[in-house]
């Protein structure tokens, strides 16, 4: 019985009835006949399909060198092959440690101060109820993600400098001396992390807000006709939630961990705060291209992108294993 | 306000501290809402003003003495205009090919019943995950010969897969029949593209235009790194060199102190951030209600 329902659903599915009546046997066509029969499908992933290949997979390729001892003049293919070579020179260098400890410093600080920000900050708009309100606030706390780093950078320097800075002017009406938080190394991180929370934390709020946009309203009005309070509601209802998108979030963030961003950090370091500023990404920028060391920066690209693969796809799996959906 | 609330307590009466709790929250985002806005007013309002008010007060929202000098200087010598200019061309031209890229080949992906789909979604899912890093990439860019012209920033960012993907799941959600009585009138796939989805599609095009354009006006690292000639710096390049190299705009500010009374210095870096970020406050408006509505339920979903 079970079979024959099966069957005959599998023959259902192969006969479509079009709206005026006419019953159309859309029978199992062959790969070269479907190709013809949608070749516009084909010919506009065309485009597409040549730029991954030129532009994402020809680079990966490239990564070769990282292999080689590369010089321009001999070119990829003439260059002779040192194997591990770069990678040994990487890991011995002085730098390494210090770029270690730079880059997973800032991250790690990320991780705490940054990425429950906007978890708190939707927890909060998600108990406004003057819907007036809530849409001003929304969208003056997203203007910031749609401005440069070059402005939030020009925008620090002219708050924070030490000569006619606001907030030293503050500082120094408060404490009677400046702090000069944009060159002293030991201040480099805790900038870089309040810029992030600045610039990301009200866009940040979008995922969560989506995700809460979906949750039954019944459900609140259940629970407080049950005599729930407004801690239990957030607890037992809007937390979980938001629980797999936080999860989302928190395995993107895990996997970039050794990415710290090339930009926002290339334009707040300066010479005076280097020793806390040098991170893997704008150390491979400057060994690489202002120096012209391809090879020995390449590989430390490929170490920096060989260990985000890693730890996206082991914190996706230990997502998982929690019974998590993870991001695929 | 007061009929929405009615409606969502259903009768359960809130207690006092419940009353005192939410005027704690909307106070507490008021301020959040401030400290994202003041800065840009803050240097807004130091763009209007002159030099010696800029000197000798800390903070203010409305300058006392309105001045365009430091946009004049901007515009004369620090030749902000034509950074602007680039940028625009830069934005405009990178988008409209993003786009065109981005969406030709979002709608074939969308189609469930596509031989050969998922092969490519793993193609364009592994560049999500891995990629060769900024030195092989410079390298084979330069080779193809893009080093120093506008393609180099353009052509490497033509399909971002976030985006694609976002774009993919919208189209997914066009009620197929639509598709299905043009198809059965015997038009061709891309011509139901361009004349029954892409007319659908307005929301999806309007947000991620808006993020592909951003990403255009607000990069600095990819023309840092290919853009060697002054004359097509963008604007990020230029309002970076004149906020960094206070010594050279002081130089060249002395002239202008002999004719004004004032080196313009502070208020001129002023001045150019606003520019630099006026066009995205402009566009940002209009485009905010499609991106909060439509574009998230594609990305949560996605």
């Amino acid at each position: 019985m079970m079979s024959m329902n099966k069957k005959k659903k599998k023959q259902q599915l192969k006969t479509i009835v079009l709206p005026d009546g006419t019953v159309m046997k859309a029978n199992h066509t062959s790969t070269p006949r479907y190709m013809i029969q949608h070749k516009w499908l084909y010919i506009m992933l065309l485009p597409g399909l040549l730029y991954f290949v030129l532009f994402r997979y020809v680079p990966m390729g490239g990564l070769v060198i990282a292999f080689k001892n590369y010089s321009p003049f001999k070119g990829v293919w003439g260059s002779p092959w040192v194997g591990l070579e770069q990678f040994r020179k990487f890991f011995s260098t002085a730098d390494f440690g210090r770029l270690l400890r730079n880059t997973l410093g800032i991250s790690l600080m990320q991780l705490v101060l940054y990425f429950p920000a906007p978890i708190i900050l939707s927890l909060f708009l998600n108990e406004v109820r003057h819907n007036g309100y809530k849409r001003v606030v929304q969208t003056l706390i997203y203007i910031p993600h749609f401005v440069s780093w070059v402005i939030v950078a020009s925008l620090t320097y002219q708050l924070f400098n030490v000569s006619d800075g606001i907030v030293n002017i503050i500082i120094k009406s408060v404490s009677g001396s400046t702090i000069d938080i944009l060159s002293k190394g030991k201040y480099f991180w805790g900038l870089i992390v309040g810029q992030d929370i600045w610039r990301e934390t009200g866009y940040g709020t979008i995922v969560f807000l989506a995700a809460l946009a979906g949750v039954d309203q019944t459900l609140y009005e259940a629970a407080r006709v049950d005599g729930a309070g407004r801690w239990r509601l957030m607890w037992h209802i809007t937390l979980p939630a938001i629980r797999s998108t936080i999860i989302m979030m928190l395995i993107l963030r895990v996997g970039s961990l050794l990415s710290t961003g090339y930009e926002q950090i290339f334009l707040m370091r300066n010479d005076l705060n280097m020793e806390f500023a040098e991170v893997f990404d704008t150390y491979i920028y400057t060994r690489g291209i202002v120096n012209g060391q391809y090879s020995f920066s390449s590989a430390a690209g490929m170490f920096k992108s060989v260990v985000g693969l890693i730890l996206v796809l082991g914190s996706n799996k230990l997502a998982k294993m929690f019974g998590e959906s993870g991001i695929y | 306000m007061a009929k929405h609330r009615k409606s969502f307590d259903s009768g359960v009466r809130r207690s006092p501290a419940d009353h005192v709790i939410d005027v704690i929250i909307y106070i507490v985002l008021g301020l959040i809402a401030l400290c994202t806005v003041l800065p840009f007013m803050y240097v807004l309002a130091g763009s209007f003003a002159t030099e010696k008010e800029l000197t000798e007060k800390a903070f203010f929202i409305i300058p006392e003495v309105w001045s365009l000098n430091a946009y004049q200087y901007a515009i004369r010598t620090a030749n902000i205009l034509r950074g602007l200019k680039n940028s625009i061309i830069l934005t405009v031209l990178g988008t409209v090919m993003c786009m065109l890229f981005s969406m030709t080949f979002a709608y074939p992906l969308s189609k469930k019943h596509l031989r050969g789909r998922n092969w490519i979604m793993n193609l364009v899912i592994v560049t999500m995950l891995f990629s060769g890093g900024m030195i092989p990439s410079y390298l084979v860019f330069t080779a193809y010969g893009l080093y120093d012209t506008y393609w180099a920033l353009i052509l490497p960012a033509l399909i971002s897969p976030f985006n694609m993907i976002i774009i993919k799941n919208f189209f997914a959600e066009i009620p197929q029949e639509l598709e299905d009585a043009a198809y059965m009138d015997g038009a061709s796939d891309l011509t139901i593209f361009a004349k029954v989805v892409v007319p659908l599609s307005k929301p999806v095009i309007a947000s991620i235009s808006l993020f592909y354009g951003v990403g255009f006006w607000n990069d600095y690292f990819s023309a840092m790194i290919y853009l060697k000639t002054p004359a097509k710096y963008t604007v990020q390049i230029q309002l970076r060199s004149i906020i960094l190299l206070t010594s050279q705009i002081s130089e060249v500010a002395m002239d202008y102190y002999d004719m004004n009374g004032a080196p313009p210095d502070k208020a001129v870096k002023m001045a150019c951030t606003v520019i630099a970020t006026v066009p995205i406050l402009i566009v940002y408006p209009f485009v905010q209600k499609y991106f909060t509505k439509g574009v998230m339920v594609g990305a949560v979903k996605g």
